[in-house]
């Protein structure tokens, strides 16, 4: 038995019929062709498919599609506009924070709303922030360097601890 | 793996709910944990319910209880400014539970019916001896949290029933709070934690809460520790010995992430941390 779903997917209306046991990770890719959405391990723990959900961060492995209906999903295509790369996207491009770039649209995704949660956190936040991502080339650190450019510059403030260290 | 294949019914209330949970239906909540047990057919429902619509995200102090619904998610109580004020020890014990991405779907009625022996949320309902109320076709009823957990993965909560709400004691105000875990990678979960409540007046300590989780198949309360505590000063020494106290009221077994004796060892050590937080926080 399909079921119709309708969403917003990178500011684009979309619909599309699908079976219950459809992950969005799998809709996003087989049904929407957005093969920016990696999937590595299907049980939400090496990152990789994390995107945007009603503009906070998801596994699309561990939601089935059905339950997006409705809602807002944006994934690494959307990230860029019209092809031009973000501030964050850059700061990867420039500081080499992707070699085979399979965990890179997760991080993405995870590394946009801490800055938009947290313009300027500190190094211990950011390295918190990117533990649920695994990363099988970069060794982090230039992920860790990356984010850290895209953002906001000036001292972290030391008040909010958003994430524990 | 994909699932294997099954119907998606949502429920618009919680009769309908139960309704459908009486005729074999499995509730998907945040699906932080059944979907990847779905993906990897390890349970291969006929119907999958989905409750996520249903009017149970409220999360709001009633009396001396901090009362939290069954959808709200491990974010929102982590973050709420209700919860750090009123139960800091339960905003703090969130922030363990995975990810942001895990956080941001996860519920705490999920996390409960799914009674991971290592999860730090059933700890922590344990500890402040929290009440579950369930829904069934018969009506509500509340489940204290010292007989819901049985064992792992298996509560007290009926096939047939909804976890509806959880009702938490607000702890004395001014008490500290801790939580120490042991995991392999940043929060991910634990193989041991520890959380623990503290009130201490005029030197001595006046109420004292330890729970531990990953030492037995059920998240366990450290009673003989905390009467080490109550009355005495909290010096090095009294927390070392109320922390010595836990490994005997352990019960771990040997698995692939680690052997029975270091989660026993790891118990104490990780109490002693805990209390230090609490009675410095
Ligand atoms: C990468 C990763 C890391 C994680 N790390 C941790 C961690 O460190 N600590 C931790 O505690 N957890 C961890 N989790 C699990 C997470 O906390 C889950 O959110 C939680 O265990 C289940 O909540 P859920 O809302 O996602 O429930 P679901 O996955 O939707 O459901 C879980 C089970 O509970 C049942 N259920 C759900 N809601 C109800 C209800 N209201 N009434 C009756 N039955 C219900 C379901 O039928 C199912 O059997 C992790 C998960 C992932 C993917
Ligand atoms: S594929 Fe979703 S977290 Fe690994
Ligand atoms: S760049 Fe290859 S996995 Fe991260």
């Amino acid at each position: 038995m399909k079921l119709t779903v309708t969403c917003t997917v990178n500011g684009r209306e979309v619909r599309a019929d699908c079976e219950p046991r459809r992950t969005l990770a799998d809709f996003l890719r087989h049904d929407l062709g957005l093969t920016g959405v990696h999937v590595g391990c299907e049980q939400g723990a090496c990152g990789s498919c994390t995107v945007l959900l009603d503009g906070a961060t998801a596994r699309s492995c561990c939601l089935l599609a059905v339950q997006v209906d409705g809602a807002t999903v944006t994934t690494v295509e959307g990230l860029a506009d019209n092809g031009v790369l973000g501030p964050l996207q850059e700061a990867f491009r420039s500081h080499h924070a992707l070699q085979c770039g399979f965990c890179t649209p997760g991080m993405l995704a995870t590394a946009t709303e801490l800055l938009r949660d947290n313009p300027r956190p500190t190094e211990a936040q950011i390295r918190t922030a990117l533990s649920g991502h695994l990363c099988r080339c970069t060794g982090y650190q230039h992920i860790v360097d990356a984010v850290k450019a895209a953002a906001d510059p000036g001292e972290p403030e030391a008040g909010e601890e958003q994430h524990r260290s | 793996m994909k699932a294997a294949p099954f119907a998606y019914v949502r429920a618009a209330g919680v009769g309908e709910a139960v309704a459908a949970l009486s005729e074999g239906a499995l509730v998907l909540a945040g699906g932080q944990s059944l979907v990847p047990l779905l993906n990897m057919r390890l349970v291969r429902p006929h119907t999958v319910m989905d409750v996520n619509r249903l009017d149970l995200a409220h999360l709001h102090r009633s009396g001396a209880d901090l009362v939290l619904g069954a959808l709200t998610r491990h974010r929102q109580v982590e973050t709420s400014p209700l919860v750090r004020r009123d139960v800091p020890l339960l905003a703090a014990a969130m922030s363990h539970v995975g990810y942001v991405a895990v956080r941001n779907r996860g519920t705490t009625g999920g996390s409960i019916a799914h009674a991971d022996p290592a999860a730090e949320l059933p700890a922590v309902c344990v500890a402040l001896d929290a009440s579950f109320t369930v829904q069934g076709a018969r009506g509500r009823r509340e489940i204290p949290a010292g007989e819901f957990f049985l064992g792992p993965h298996r509560t007290a909560l009926a096939a047939d029933e909804l976890l509806v709400e959880t009702r938490v004691p607000v702890p004395p105000v001014g008490s500290g709070h801790g939580v120490a875990e042991l995991s392999r990678r940043a929060n991910d979960l634990a193989v041991v934690a520890v959380v623990a409540c503290v009130a201490v007046s005029e030197g001595t300590v006046t109420y004292a809460r330890i729970a531990v989780a990953g030492a037995a198949p059920t998240p366990i309360r450290a009673t003989v520790a905390e009467s080490v505590l109550l009355g005495r000063t909290p010096s090095a020494d009294v927390i070392a010995s109320a922390a010595d106290a836990v490994a005997d009221a352990t019960d771990p077994s040997d698995d692939l992430r680690a052997p029975a004796a270091y989660r026993r060892e790891m118990a104490v050590v990780l109490t002693r941390r805990a209390l230090r937080q609490a009675v410095t926080s």
